[in-house]
């Protein structure tokens, strides 16, 4: 069964359609990435399946069960967490801070106030180590607000990958960075999320048609293309879409 | 084990203020400290660590201070058989309750929607209690009597000075408590919504109910120093819930410093200190309390805490001694200049024609004596203003980390 199934899939926002009508299937371990001209709505599918926004018409399963319009904490605790592409994380909690908060609810702690983090040994080791991962080891005690630019990129992937969820939806990850610190961020994104379903929003193509399994052309809130990348790279639909040739979204109205 | 360390002195300190603080006066203002950290600390809890900035945080202090009070009436009626000390326990679990009513449709949103709920729940209250009578008493308030009941180990708090261990105990027990709190998994929530709600949803928590959670803490806390209120000054009136206490906390928690957890309890201190002390020599001490608290937000935006802690870096840099001369040829003349501004409010303010300040005799409606001060004022600002470039030189040096590579 696939892991997370869009069915029908729209959104408006007044009379405009942003997202129209997407039907999609990822199945579990896959590595998916979804491409498209700027305006497409790729941020704002995400935004739909993470909860953020409501959906307009359609659904959203994920395990089979239905995640459309639900809050973005329920579907997180479902097992479905995210990044963002504008870097969202805790400016003024240290590093250190921003990780264990991310942990505490997968490993049970809810809105416990009878117990002291200090002596939560599990969850401070478990700290320690995904800390090692992203390699902000050395910054643990530095204000989050306070890094470089590419290890708030970092953080915000750590964030993500803490909460230990199934599927991640990394908006494009590795936007504003140097050559150097995006092949070190690609190099850990297939780090920390080995064994994970992926989707990935990514304007570097080098980047997507390295790391997906499979690709998703979205154009004008359309998929027109959902395939293998050596098959997208042949699409002459896809194509056409990334030569500037303005593709007409479908006729409906 | 330093932090353990830091409580065992704390406890020592409190236990012994009263050794070299024996006047009646001196043990109401320390009563009257007790009071303010325990209800400053649980308005941190909103603003400082939830972020959750409230005009209407002595609604549940009053209301629990009001409920305080006809509990203390109903021991009086030997309706209950409970000691004094419990008093406390009993605001606390009515301030609970209100924050809970309150907060359950206020914590939808931080930011201008809390705020103005929070004042507009404020008013409401503050009128409403002018109305309903037969529970807040009208303007006369309520009144009672804290030497009813059973003793506590010989203790029946006639004096002062009882109600003081009383108090220091409750606020010690208070404040660790609230310390705890932000030790724990919704107390780090609390901090990680205020920086950011939207993210926190994504991480699996509810902002709504991070929030309310912090709010139901903050009042029930208001609401044990509503209690301790009570019991210090045995009765509670419409001034005790309306928007000048709320005011007031919010000054003591921001001057204090928001930032660090001892922030309030500085300026709670410092705030009570200034209310009785300065209150005893001029009738204008709310002026210079406003001029306080707006130099505090232009000048000082983590308080008095935040000022302090700005000297841990000289001080681990073993510099600090760098700082102490220009710290005196600063502080010299803004005294000056202070004194003299202070001297011309006064003199304006004085209805009488001799008017006395620091010693010095001045003619209120004299030109001379108005040329002298206006000379002395222009004269010290003038200094203190030549002294500021040495005063920032001092402080970069003493921050810098290689001393060898300053110009």
């Amino acid at each position: 069964m696939s892991l997370l199934q869009l069915q029908g899939l729209s959104k408006q926002f007044g009379d405009t359609k942003i997202i129209r009508d997407v039907n999609l299937e990822i199945q579990p371990g896959e590595k998916h990435a979804i491409i498209g001209p700027n305006g497409a709505g790729k941020s704002t599918l995400f935004h739909l399946i993470s909860g953020r926004y409501h959906v307009s018409s359609g659904s959203i399963l994920f395990k089979g069960t239905p995640i459309h319009n639900r809050s973005p904490f329920e579907i997180t605790r479902l097992g479905l967490a995210r990044s963002f592409q504008v870097t969202n994380i805790f400016p003024l909690l240290s590093v250190f801070e921003n990780v264990r908060c991310a942990l505490l609810w997968s490993m049970g702690y809810r809105y416990s106030f009878w117990q002291l983090l200090g002596k939560a040994q599990a969850l401070n080791d478990r700290t320690e180590a995904l800390l090692d991962e992203i390699g902000l080891h050395a910054r643990r005690n530095l204000p989050a607000g306070e890094l470089a630019y590419a290890e708030q990129r970092a953080l915000e992937l750590g964030i993500a990958i803490a909460s230990g969820a199934e599927m991640i939806l990394l908006d494009e990850p590795v936007a504003g960075m140097s050559h150097t610190e995006a092949t070190n961020a690609v190099a850990l994104i297939r780090k920390v999320t080995a064994g994970k379903t992926l989707i990935m929003v990514e304007h570097d193509m080098n980047i997507v048609f390295d790391m997906a399994d499979r690709i998703s052309v979205l154009v004008y809130g359309e998929i027109i293309a959902s395939d293998i990348p050596s098959k997208i790279r042949g699409n002459p639909r896809v194509q056409e879409a990334y030569l500037g040739e303005v593709v007409p979204g479908g006729s409906d109205a | 084990m330093f932090k353990f360390a830091v409580w065992i002195i704390f406890a020592i300190v409190i236990v012994l203020l009263p050794q070299f603080f024996t006047s009646l006066l001196s043990v109401s203002i320390l009563n009257q400290m007790a009071i303010a950290i325990v209800f400053a600390l649980s308005y941190n809890m909103l603003l400082g660590q939830g972020g959750m900035l409230s005009f209407g945080h002595a609604v549940y202090f009053g209301l629990g201070g009001f409920m305080a009070v006809h509990a203390l009436l109903g021991i009086e009626d030997g309706d209950y058989f409970f000691s004094v000390t419990l008093i406390p326990l009993v605001g606390g679990l009515f301030g609970l309750l209100a924050a809970l009513f309150i907060g359950s449709f206020s914590t939808h949103k931080a930011g201008t929607v809390f705020a103005m709920i929070s004042l507009g729940v404020g008013e409401l209250i503050a009128a409403s209690s002018l109305i309903l009578v037969s529970f807040f008493g009208g303007e006369a308030g309520v009144s009672g009597d804290r030497t009813y009941g059973p003793t506590f180990f010989g203790y029946d708090f006639a004096q002062d000075i009882q109600v003081y261990y009383l108090a220091a105990a409750w606020m010690f027990i208070a404040t660790l408590a609230m310390y705890l709190f932000t030790q724990t998994p919704a107390g780090r929530m609390a901090n990680a919504v205020r920086d950011n709600p939207e993210r926190a949803e994504f991480i699996g928590y509810s902002a709504r109910r991070v929030r309310l959670i912090s709010f139901v803490m903050s009042g029930f806390f208001a609401g044990i120093a509503g209690g301790l209120f009570a019991v210090n000054y045995e009765i509670l009136t419409e001034q005790n819930l309306n928007a000048v206490t709320s005011g007031n906390v919010l000054l003591m928690a921001y001057i204090g410093g928001l930032g660090f957890f001892i922030g309030p309890i500085i300026g709670a201190v410092v705030l009570t200190l200034m209310n009785s002390v300065l209150s005893h020599y001029t009738t204008l001490w709310m002026l210079y309390l406003g001029i306080m608290f707006v130099l505090t937000v232009m000048f000082l935006p983590n308080g008095l805490t935040g000022f302090l802690m700005m000297h841990r870096t000289p001080w681990h840099l073993g510099k600090i001694r760098l700082l102490i001369k220009p710290y005196i040829v600063t502080s010299i003349p803004g005294a000056v200049f202070a004194l003299s501004l202070v001297a011309m409010v006064e003199m304006a303010h004085s209805s009488e024609a001799e008017f006395v300040f620091l010693g010095a005799s001045f003619n209120s409606s004299g030109i001379v004596s108005w040329g002298v001060l206006i000379a002395i004022a222009l004269g010290s600002f003038i200094a203190l203003r030549r002294s500021l470039p040495a005063l920032r030189e001092a402080w970069a040096q003493a921050n810098a980390i290689d001393s060898g590579e300053q110009k």
